[in-house]
C-alpha cells in the first residue's frame, strides 16, 4: 500500500461526496432551463444541504433505532462504494477489494435500512414508499448480476479495477456489440436504483406517485440532509460507473500525480456528458406507471442474457 | 483407546443420559434433559474435529450387525452444523418448553433426534446410514405432532410429513439396493470404484433415486409441500433444528452419493440438478415473500435455500463432467457454505420467531408489530439472522452467495455451448432470488418487529427469559462471525470438497482468494463502511443541535395515526404478488353488503385473499383425489359375497399355476 493509492482512494471518496449535490444542482438547472425557466443555479442542492445540517433532527413517538441509524449506514455505504469503485484510478488502495458483486451488495444495504426506516414511522407513505422501492430494488438484482457476468470474461475477474483496466489497455472492447448491450443494461439499471425517470419521479411529493420521497417523509434536520446527500452520492455512483466502463479513458492506470489529475478531469467530465444526457432525456418522458417498471427492468435482464452469450461466442471465436 | 472413540463413545452416554433425565419430575426435567443434549451437541461437534484433523473408520461387530462409523470431512462439516444447532436449541428449549413440549415423551424424542442426526452423519456404510435416516424421521414426526391435541393444522402437517419422509424413505432404500447390487459394496468408503464401471442405465438410476429421495428431505420443488407445514406447527426449538440440520441431511446425502460415489455422470444429470434447484430457490422464496405467518415463511425461505445449495451441486456435476476441477471445487465449496450459513441463520430466525410466538402468541404477521420496542434483545438478534437470510454483509449469508456466484461465472469460460446457455440463466435466477430474498426478510423484521403493534397481544409482549437469549445469542455470533471471517469454516470446506487435484479456494483470514482470480474482503467492506458511517455520523453530530424525539408523526394534518393506517405485510408484498401474478395465483373475493334501504349505499365491504401453495392445489389434490376416488372403487371388490371371494381365491390360484408353468 503506497502513499500514492491511499491518496487516491481519499481524492476519490471527497470528490463523488463534494460532486454529488452538485450533480443533482445540474440536473435540475438543465431541466429548469429547457422547460424555460430561470433556475436555482447548480449550487441550490449544496446550499439546502448545509442550512439542513445546522437544523434539529426530530424523531416521531414510537420509532426505534433503525430510523436514527439508517442515515449514517447509508452514508457509510454509500461512501465505501465510492472508495472501492475505481473513478479516477484503478491503483487505489481499495483496488483489489473492489469486487462487483460486494459493491452491488453493499449499495443493497443502503437501500434496505432506507426501507425498514421507511417502515419504522408507521405510516401508510413510509410503507408504501418501502414496499415500492423494495419491489424494484429485488427485480434489479438480475440486470445487474448479469451485467457483472458479461463484463468478466475477458478480464477473467469480477474486479472492477481489473475490469476497467483491462478496457482501457484494450480499447477494442469498447465497440463490441457486449459492452453496448451492457451500457444500456446498465443506464436501465441507474434510472431504476437512483430513483430517476421514468422508474421514479424525484420531484414528486403525489402520493400515487413517489417512492422514494414516500419513504423519507419523516425525516428532518441533518437526517434529511444525510438522506439527501447520500442518495445524491448514489446517483453519481452509478452514472459515473456506467461512464466508466463504456468511456474508461483518462482513468488512471499508473501511479503519478499528473495521471490523478487527468483521472478527476476526464471523470468529471464523463460524469458532465452521462448527467446531460439524463437530465435532457428526463424531460421529454414522463414517469411510468409501477406496473410498468417490471417489463422495463425485465428488458434489461434480456439485454444482460444477450450480452452474455456475445461476450462467451466473442471470447470462443477469438481464442 | 483413542480420542475419536472417547468422543463418539461421548455421544451415546449423552444420549442415554438425555433420555434417563426426561424421565425425572417436571421441575427438573426441562434443565437436567436440556443440559444432557446440549451436552449431546457438544460431544457432536467434538466428533466434528475430528473427522477433520483425523479422519478415521470405527467398525464394531460383523456381518449384518455390523456397525461402521466413518468420520470424514464431510460428515465432519455437517457433525459441526448438528452439534452447534443442537446445544444453541437446547439452552433455549429450556427456557421455551411447556404444555406439551415439555413433555418427557417430548424430550425423549429431541434426544434421539439429535443423536440419530449425528449418526447418519457419521454413518460408514449404508446399514447405519439407513437406520440413522429412518429413527430421524420417526422422532422428528413425533415432535412435529407435539402439540396434536390442540389443533387440526398440527394433526394434518404430521400426516403429510409422514407420508412423504415414508416416501423418501422407500426411494432411498430402492437407491441404495440398486447401489449395492451394482457394486457389491456396502461401505461408503469403497462405493466409489466398485461403482464406476456399473453399467450406464444403473448409475443414471441411482442418481434420479437419489435425486427424489434426498430431494424430498431438502425441501425441494415439487416434493417440498410437507415442509411449510411441519416447520410452523412443531415447537420453535425443533422447528431450528429441522429446517437447520436435518433439512441439509438432505443435501449431504446428496453430495455424499451423487459426487462423492458416483463422481462423473452425463451432462444432464448436472442441467437436471440446476433446474430442479433454480426451481426450488425461485419457487421458495415468492411464496416467502407473499407469506403473512412468520414461521411458514421461514420454511419456504429453507426451501430457496436448498435450491440454491442444489444449484451449486448441479454446477459442480456439469464441471465435473467437463474436466474442469477447479469451478468444480468452488462450486461444492460454495454448497458447503450455503448449507453451514443457512443452518446457523435460519436456526437463529426460527428461535427468534418461537420467541415471539411464546410472547405474543402469533405468527401472523399482519397482527405483530412495535416489538422493537418490548422485546429489544430478540428484535435486534431476529435482525442479524434476517440480514443474513438476505445475504447481505456483514452477515455470513452474502459470503456464500457471493461464492455461488462466482463459481457460475467463472465456469462459463471455456465450457460446451450448453454449459454457456444454462449458466447465465442460473445466475439470473440466483440473482431474482436474492433481490425477493431481501424484500422477504424486509418485510419479516420491518413489519414484524417495527412500527406500532398491530394487536392487542403484541402490544403485551415481554421480553423472553434468559435461557433464551443465551441460545438465540449464540447463534447470533457464529452468523457474525462467519460472516465477517468465513475463513473459520472454509478451511474445513476445503478439506471437504472431494474433487481430486483441486484446491481452489485458499483464505487468509481477511481475505477469500480463487484459483480463477476473484477475491473478496468482507472484514475490508464493513470496516470501510462503519468507518465512513462513523465519521460522518460524528461530522453531522458536532455541527448541530441535539436531537428532539416524541415529536407527532406527519399524519396528513394533524390525525392521529392508529395502527390500523398501517402498512401490513400483504400490503407490502402486494406490488410484487401482482407482478408473479402468473405463479402465485392468488385468490381474491371482495363481497360488498349494501344497506337495507338503498342498494346504492354500502354498509360493509369484505376483502378477503389468499395465496396457496400452486403445486399442492394443483398437483398433489388431484393426485389425492384420484387415489381416494380408486380406493372407493377398491371397495366394490369386497360386496360381502362368499361366492364372490371363493372365486377371487379360485382366479388366484390359475394365475399362479399359469406363473409356475411358463
Amino acid at each position: 500500500m503506497t502513499v500514492f493509492s491511499v491518496v487516491t482512494a481519499l481524492v476519490q471518496v471527497v470528490l463523488v461526496a463534494a460532486v454529488g449535490p452538485i450533480l443533482v444542482g445540474v440536473l435540475r438547472q438543465l431541466r429548469a432551463r429547457v422547460e424555460g425557466r430561470v433556475g436555482a443555479g447548480i449550487l441550490q442542492p449544496w446550499r439546502d444541504l448545509i442550512k439542513l445540517l445546522r437544523r434539529e433532527p426530530i424523531s416521531a413517538a414510537g420509532t426505534s433505532w433503525v430510523l436514527i441509524l439508517a442515515p449514517v449506514v447509508l452514508m457509510g455505504t454509500s461512501l465505501a462504494v465510492a472508495v472501492l469503485v475505481p473513478y479516477v484510478s484503478t491503483r487505489s488502495a481499495t483496488a483489489n477489494s473492489s469486487d462487483l458483486f460486494a459493491v452491488v451488495a453493499l449499495l443493497l444495504v443502503g437501500t434496505v435500512v432506507l426501507t425498514l426506516a421507511g417502515l419504522d414511522t408507521g405510516t401508510a407513505f413510509g410503507g408504501m414508499g418501502a414496499s415500492r422501492e423494495i419491489t424494484i430494488a429485488a427485480l434489479v438484482e438480475p440486470a445487474v448480476l448479469l451485467a457483472v457476468f458479461a463484463l468478466s470474461p475477458p478480464a477473467g475477474s469480477t474486479n472492477l479495477a481489473v475490469i476497467v483496466a483491462r478496457r482501457v489497455s484494450d480499447q477494442a472492447q469498447l465497440a463490441s456489440p457486449v459492452s453496448l448491450l451492457v451500457v444500456v443494461a446498465l443506464m436501465i439499471v441507474t434510472l431504476a436504483e437512483a430513483g430517476r425517470l421514468p422508474v421514479d419521479n424525484p420531484a414528486t411529493h403525489l402520493e400515487l406517485t413517489m417512492i422514494h420521497e414516500a419513504m423519507v417523509l419523516e425525516y428532518s434536520g441533518r437526517d434529511l440532509a444525510l438522506v439527501e446527500w447520500a442518495s445524491s452520492i448514489r446517483l453519481v455512483i452509478l452514472l459515473g460507473l456506467t461512464a466508466n466502463l463504456f468511456l474508461p479513458w483518462g482513468v488512471a492506470t499508473q501511479a503519478g500525480a499528473l495521471a490523478l489529475l487527468v483521472g478527476v478531469v476526464a471523470f468529471l467530465a464523463k460524469l458532465l456528458l452521462f448527467g446531460a444526457v439524463l437530465g435532457i432525456g428526463e424531460v421529454f418522458i414522463a414517469k411510468f406507471r409501477l406496473f410498468r417498471v417490471p417489463e422495463l427492468l425485465a428488458g434489461a435482464v434480456v439485454l444482460g442474457f444477450l450480452a452474455v452469450m456475445a461476450a462467451f461466442f466473442l471470447v470462443q471465436g477469438s481464442g | 483407546m483413542n480420542f475419536a472413540a472417547v468422543v463418539v463413545l461421548g455421544q451415546g452416554v449423552f444420549t442415554v443420559l438425555g433420555t434417563l433425565a426426561s424421565f425425572l419430575p417436571p421441575n427438573r426435567r426441562a434443565l437436567a434433559a436440556g443440559l444432557a443434549t446440549g451436552l449431546l451437541g457438544a460431544t457432536g461437534f467434538a466428533t466434528g474435529m475430528v473427522a477433520f484433523t483425523r479422519p478415521t473408520t470405527m467398525e464394531v461387530g460383523s456381518g449384518l450387525a455390523q456397525v461402521s462409523i466413518r468420520l470424514d470431512p464431510l460428515g465432519g462439516i455437517f457433525l459441526l452444523i448438528i452439534g452447534l444447532l443442537a446445544l444453541a436449541a437446547s439452552c433455549y428449549a429450556v427456557g421455551y418448553v411447556s404444555g406439551p413440549s415439555a413433555s418427557r415423551t417430548s424430550w425423549i424424542a429431541l434426544t434421539l433426534f439429535i443423536a440419530s442426526m449425528q449418526l447418519v452423519a457419521m454413518a460408514g456404510s449404508v446399514a447405519v446410514f439407513v437406520v440413522g435416516w429412518e429413527s430421524m424421521a420417526v422422532t422428528s414426526l413425533l415432535l412435529v405432532w407435539t402439540e396434536h391435541q390442540h389443533s387440526r393444522a398440527v394433526r394434518s402437517a404430521g400426516l403429510w410429513y409422514a407420508a412423504m419422509s415414508q416416501l423418501g424413505f422407500l426411494l432411498i432404500l430402492g437407491m441404495f439396493a440398486l447401489l449395492v447390487s451394482t457394486g457389491g459394496q456396502s461401505q461408503f468408503l469403497n462405493m466409489h470404484s466398485a461403482v464406476s464401471t456399473g453399467s450406464p442405465l444403473l448409475r443414471s438410476g441411482v442418481f434420479l433415486l437419489a435425486l427424489a429421495g434426498f430431494g424430498m428431505k431438502a425441501g425441494l420443488v415439487p416434493v417440498h409441500v410437507w415442509l411449510p407445514r411441519a416447520h410452523p406447527e412443531a415447537p420453535s426449538h425443533v422447528s431450528a433444528l429441522m429446517s437447520g440440520a436435518m433439512v441439509s441431511l438432505g443435501i449431504y446425502g446428496l453430495i455424499r452419493i451423487v459426487i462423492e460415489v458416483l463422481g462423473r455422470g452425463p451432462i444432464w444429470w448436472g442441467l437436471l440438478l440446476l433446474a430442479f434447484g433454480g426451481v426450488s430457490a425461485l419457487y421458495g422464496v415468492l411464496q416467502a415473500v407473499v407469506a403473512t405467518d412468520l414461521k411458514r415463511l421461514l420454511a419456504y425461505s429453507t426451501t430457496e435455500n436448498m435450491g440454491l445449495a442444489t444449484v451449486a451441486i448441479g454446477a459442480a456435476l456439469l464441471f465435473v463432467a467437463a474436466d474442469r476441477p477447479i469451478p468444480a471445487g468452488v462450486a461444492i465449496g460454495a454448497a458447503l457454505l450455503l448449507v453451514v450459513n443457512h443452518a446457523f441463520f435460519k436456526g437463529l430466525l426460527f428461535l427468534a420467531a418461537g420467541a415471539v410466538l411464546k410472547a405474543t402468541g402469533l405468527r401472523d404477521l399482519d397482527r405483530l408489530g412495535g416489538l422493537v420496542s418490548r422485546m429489544p434483545t430478540t428484535a435486534r438478534l431476529f435482525a442479524v439472522g434476517a440480514l443474513a437470510a438476505a445475504a447481505l454483509p456483514p452477515a455470513n449469508g452474502f459470503v456464500s452467495e457471493w461464492l455461488l456466484l462466482q463459481s457460475l461465472v467463472q465456469g462459463e469460460r471455456g465450457s460446451s455451448t450448453v454449459t454457456a446457455l444454462a449458466l447465465p440463466i442460473a445466475v439470473a435466477v440466483v440473482a431474482l432470488t436474492a433481490g425477493l430474498a431481501v424484500a422477504t426478510f424486509v418485510k419479516a423484521f420491518g413489519i414484524g418487529f417495527l412500527a406500532r403493534p398491530r394487536s392487542e397481544a403484541a402490544d403485551l409482549a415481554v421480553e423472553s427469559p434468559m435461557a433464551m437469549r443465551f441460545g438465540m445469542g449464540l447463534l447470533a455470533l457464529i452468523v457474525v462471525i462467519l460472516g465477517l471471517f468465513p475463513t473459520a469454516v472454509l478451511h474445513w470446506i476445503a478439506l471437504a470438497t472431494t474433487i481430486p487435484g483441486a484446491r481452489p479456494i485458499t483464505a487468509t483470514w481477511a481475505r477469500i482468494q480463487l484459483a480463477g482470480g476473484a477475491s473478496l474482503a468482507p472484514p475490508m467492506l464493513v470496516a470501510l463502511t462503519v468507518a465512513f458511517g462513523a465519521l460522518m455520523a460524528g461530522f453531522v453530530r458536532w455541527h448541530g443541535r441535539p436531537r428532539r424525539t416524541g415529536a407527532l408523526t406527519w399524519g396528513n394534518g394533524g390525525v392521529r395515526l392508529s395502527s390500523r393506517m398501517e402498512y401490513t405485510a400483504t400490503s407490502f408484498a402486494e406490488p410484487l404478488q401482482r407482478v408473479f401474478d402468473n405463479i402465485l395465483r392468488p385468490e381474491q373475493d371482495v363481497s360488498v353488503t349494501p344497506v337495507a334501504e338503498s342498494r346504492y349505499l354500502v354498509e360493509r365491504v369484505g376483502y378477503e385473499q389468499r395465496v396457496d401453495d400452486v403445486v399442492e392445489t394443483r398437483f398433489y389434490q388431484p393426485l389425492l383425489a384420484i387415489g381416494a376416488a380408486w380406493g372407493d372403487w377398491g371397495r366394490r371388490l369386497a360386496p360381502g359375497s362368499v361366492h364372490r371371494y371363493v372365486g377371487y381365491v379360485f382366479g388366484a390360484l390359475l394365475i399362479a399355476f399359469a406363473v409356475i408353468s411358463l
